[in-house]
């Protein structure tokens, strides 16, 4: 038995130091090194100052740029307290959710009452950090976003389209538009 | 339903059968002690290891001695995190100054990861400090994988020695297992993570100026190395509260597609290892075939229910697939179904989706994986354990069926065998109801819920399945970091791995003795077609009428709710 003990004692000390202490340290030594910029965040320096990072949401609520998905994650795009609503398919609380954003929605786009949404603008994502929506949520808003920088719509629909991500290899994953990207962009090519 | 939906899951399927057959031929290898290629970066290194903790390398152990080395080493891993969650305050890698953990919490935390659970009643962006995320739950992915691992060998090695008193060292078992597959595997798959965006770094929370000139503040950390094990191990536990929903473990379908092929390589290649060392491939082939079957039967049902929605919501107006709450965009509907069949399917338990707010029947699927104990492919090594006590199930019934004592490798299934695969089947489906009946029936355990309706029974029944199974993901709106729930949900856990492990190593203690008799004319061929058909039903039909009525309360229930309207 005491050998037993000696045994296990030795192994989950040794196997920390090795698999708790070596492999991260090492694996950070190299990625620190070798993609730097993934490694830390993947943070866009905009004038001399980080925005944001290309792979987590931001709370947009201004009529001159895109605005991604409801989010759940603290008050919103709390990228230190990520998750979802967890609200079940018959739960009326998502339904009173989903309507409250449509009816917002429509308000902030001027759209008719026949007007269908794309549903990602609607429903809150997993992560509560989604930092992209579908195409047609893009386009959904690309009448607001002209209006209110003093474009025509077709120049907004350009940038929209220059910046739709395909499946991943043609196949994995959905096409989709990275807000803050095209948020960028905007201000890149329109001020 | 669509056709790139479709054919991005036979594509994973194609991906991981030709991955999984050299992989189980290696791991058969590693596990005979044959020469391999990592043996010079590895041998010297493996023999520091047991020198220093002083193991006998060539010392064979009986069931029970087997069953005590692996005990105390698991008692030892459980105490050395439950104390690194309390004293992580005064550690160092704690740039957040995260508070120590309070003791129901780190308990239940620290039996979680032990068990190969990562059930995770907190958020790890909030609460876990960087130390405690490598040297605790890194650690502990590692090895909790890689016990389950020596436990499924030490089951092959007893179904197919004969006349023998042992079953193998665990401490070679253990090491070769993470020092030959985990670690090689982990350490790559960790870089490619990176390159794709995953972080990887040691910085306090780093506070960015938004564009609209809002601060926001985004979490750090090692993650990469921790979610290259957490899926590979199929463990599970999230580095942030979003856990592989969140962009910095799973920024995108190529990561998305790659911790699928992690969480599901190793179980899917273990039938074909057991095929090897018994010296008889069919044998490996036909379980492995048996669990691709039902693995296809139900993510073809969890893809189907979240493509056709919730119709509640196509009321309202709106354009593309509704079941998108809790779902990413850059993952959709397919890649979100089958991510929650493959985890739940395997022990694993990480998610890129929230599984609370799938449609009814898609949430009862994975649901109905982990009752069954989590044997199509399962968890590292406890998915083939797991199997192979429905594969002695099955021979006994068909066996009673025609009236010939039943065998299985030449070896006969007797009565203390029997026993011993009716507990490890008992005692999980036991933990799961007994443990549901009780939250449900007292106000600690329905004051959690957060859906109401039959939906809040199906969180309970989700809750105990996850940590019985050992798998560890949630109907998340349960609020799981109750001292009530900390405590059940930590005696289901044992329940759930020990009360399997157990039984399972006497069979192979018990197995391993046996001498073998040839194949007579009245021999059930155990890898033919028929046996295929056989095994399956039987798990279904085990899984049915056990949960059933559960079920039928839970999620089956809700799905006439939301279809009325």
């Amino acid at each position: 038995m005491s050998r037993i003990i000696k045994n296990s004692v030795g192994m989950i000390l040794l196997m920390t130091l090795i698999l708790g202490i070596f492999y991260p340290l090492l694996v950070t030594g190299i990625a620190q090194i070798v993609f730097k910029s993934q490694a830390n965040g993947s943070i866009i320096i905009n004038d001399n100052r980080a925005t944001g990072s290309h792979l987590i949401g931001q709370d947009f609520s201004l009529p001159q740029y895109f605005q991604g998905r409801p989010s759940v994650a603290g008050p919103g795009y709390d990228a230190s307290a990520s998750g979802g609503s967890n609200l079940g398919a018959t739960n009326k609380e998502l339904y009173k959710q989903v309507a409250e954003q449509e009816n917002k929605i429509r308000t902030e786009n001027s759209l008719a009452q026949d007007q269908n949404i794309p549903v990602d603008l609607l429903t809150a994502s997993a992560s509560g950090l989604d930092p992209h929506i579908t195409p047609a949520a893009a386009y959904l808003q690309a009448k607001r976003v002209a209006v209110s920088r003093g474009v025509s719509v077709n120049k907004v629909n350009d940038i929209i389209a220059e910046h739709i991500e395909k499946r991943q290899f043609g196949l994995l994953g959905e096409p989709r538009v990275n807000v803050l990207k095209l948020n960028l962009a905007l201000d890149r090519e329109l001020s | 339903m669509k056709t790139i939906d479709i054919m991005q899951i036979l594509f994973f399927l194609v991906v991981l059968s030709t991955l999984a057959i050299p992989l189980g031929r290696y791991m058969a290898r590693v596990y005979m002690g044959e020469k391999g290629f990592l043996d010079r970066l590895m041998l010297p290194f493996e023999k520091l290891i047991y020198r220093i903790c002083g193991v006998n390398e060539t010392e064979e152990m009986g069931w029970r001695q087997y069953a005590g080395a692996l005990l105390i080493f698991n008692l030892a891993g459980f105490l050395l995190l439950f104390i690194l969650q309390l004293i992580q305050g005064v550690l160092p890698f704690n740039p957040q100054k995260m508070a120590a953990v309070k003791w129901d919490l780190a308990l239940n935390t620290a039996i979680s990861f032990m068990t190969n659970t990562n059930w995770q009643a907190y958020g790890g962006e909030s609460t876990m400090s960087y130390f405690t995320q490598m040297t605790g739950m890194t650690v502990q992915n590692f090895v909790s994988a890689a016990t389950g691992m020596a436990v499924a060998v030490a089951l092959i090695r007893g179904l197919t020695r004969r006349n023998s008193k042992t079953l193998g060292n665990f401490w070679v078992d253990l090491t070769r297992s993470v020092t030959r597959i985990l670690l090689p595997i982990s350490f790559v798959l960790a870089l490619v993570l990176v390159s794709q965006g995953v972080i990887q770094n040691l910085h306090p929370y780093q506070t960015v100026q938004t564009l609209e000139g809002k601060p926001q503040v985004l979490a750090m950390g090692p993650v990469a190395s921790q979610e290259a094990i957490k899926e590979l191990g199929t463990n599970g536990g999230g580095f942030m509260n979003a856990n592989s929903a969140h962009p910095f473990e799973n920024p995108t379908p190529l990561t998305n597609f790659l911790e699928m092929l992690a969480i599901l390589v190793i179980p899917a290649a273990l039938p074909f290892t057991f095929g090897h060392m018994s010296g008889d491939k069919r044998q490996g082939r036909a379980i492995f075939l048996a669990m691709l079957i039902l693995f296809m039967a139900a993510s073809g049902i969890t893809y189907y229910n979240e493509a056709a929605g919730n119709p509640q919501l196509a009321i309202r107006g709106v354009t593309g697939p509704t079941a998108m709450e809790g779902k990413e965009v850059r993952f959709g509907i397919v890649n979100s179904a089958l991510w929650s069949t493959v985890t739940t399917a395997s022990s694993c338990g990480a998610v890129n989706s929230m599984h609370d707010s799938f449609t009814p029947l898609g949430g009862m699927i994975p649901l109905w994986l982990m009752m069954l104990g989590e044997n199509v492919f399962g968890g590292v090594g406890s998915g083939l354990y797991g199997m192979l006590a429905f594969v002695i199930i099955t021979i006994f019934i068909v066996g009673l069926m025609v009236g010939r004592t039943p065998e299985y490798l030449g070896k006969k299934i007797e009565a203390r065998e029997m026993k011993m695969v009716t507990l490890a089947i008992l005692i999980p489906a036991a933990s799961i109801l007994l443990g549901s009946a009780t939250a449900a029936a007292t106000p600690s355990g329905t004051a959690s819920i957060l859906n109401p309706g039959p939906h809040g029974l199906s969180e309970i029944l989700y809750a105990f399945s996850s940590c019985t199974g050992n798998n560890g993901s949630a109907f998340a709106g349960l609020n799981a970091n109750t001292l009530f729930y900390n405590l059940m949900l930590s005696a289901a856990l044992l329940a759930g791995r020990f009360g399997v492990i157990l039984p399972m190593l006497a069979v192979a203690g018990s197995m391993g003795a046996k001498s073998s008799i040839p194949a007579g004319a009245g021999t059930i061929s155990t890898h033919n077609s028929m046996f295929v058909g056989l095994l399956i039903v039987t798990v279904i039909i085990v899984g049915a009428l056990t949960f059933f009525p559960a079920l039928a309360l839970g999620p089956l229930l809700e799905q006439m709710i939301m279809l009325g309207g």
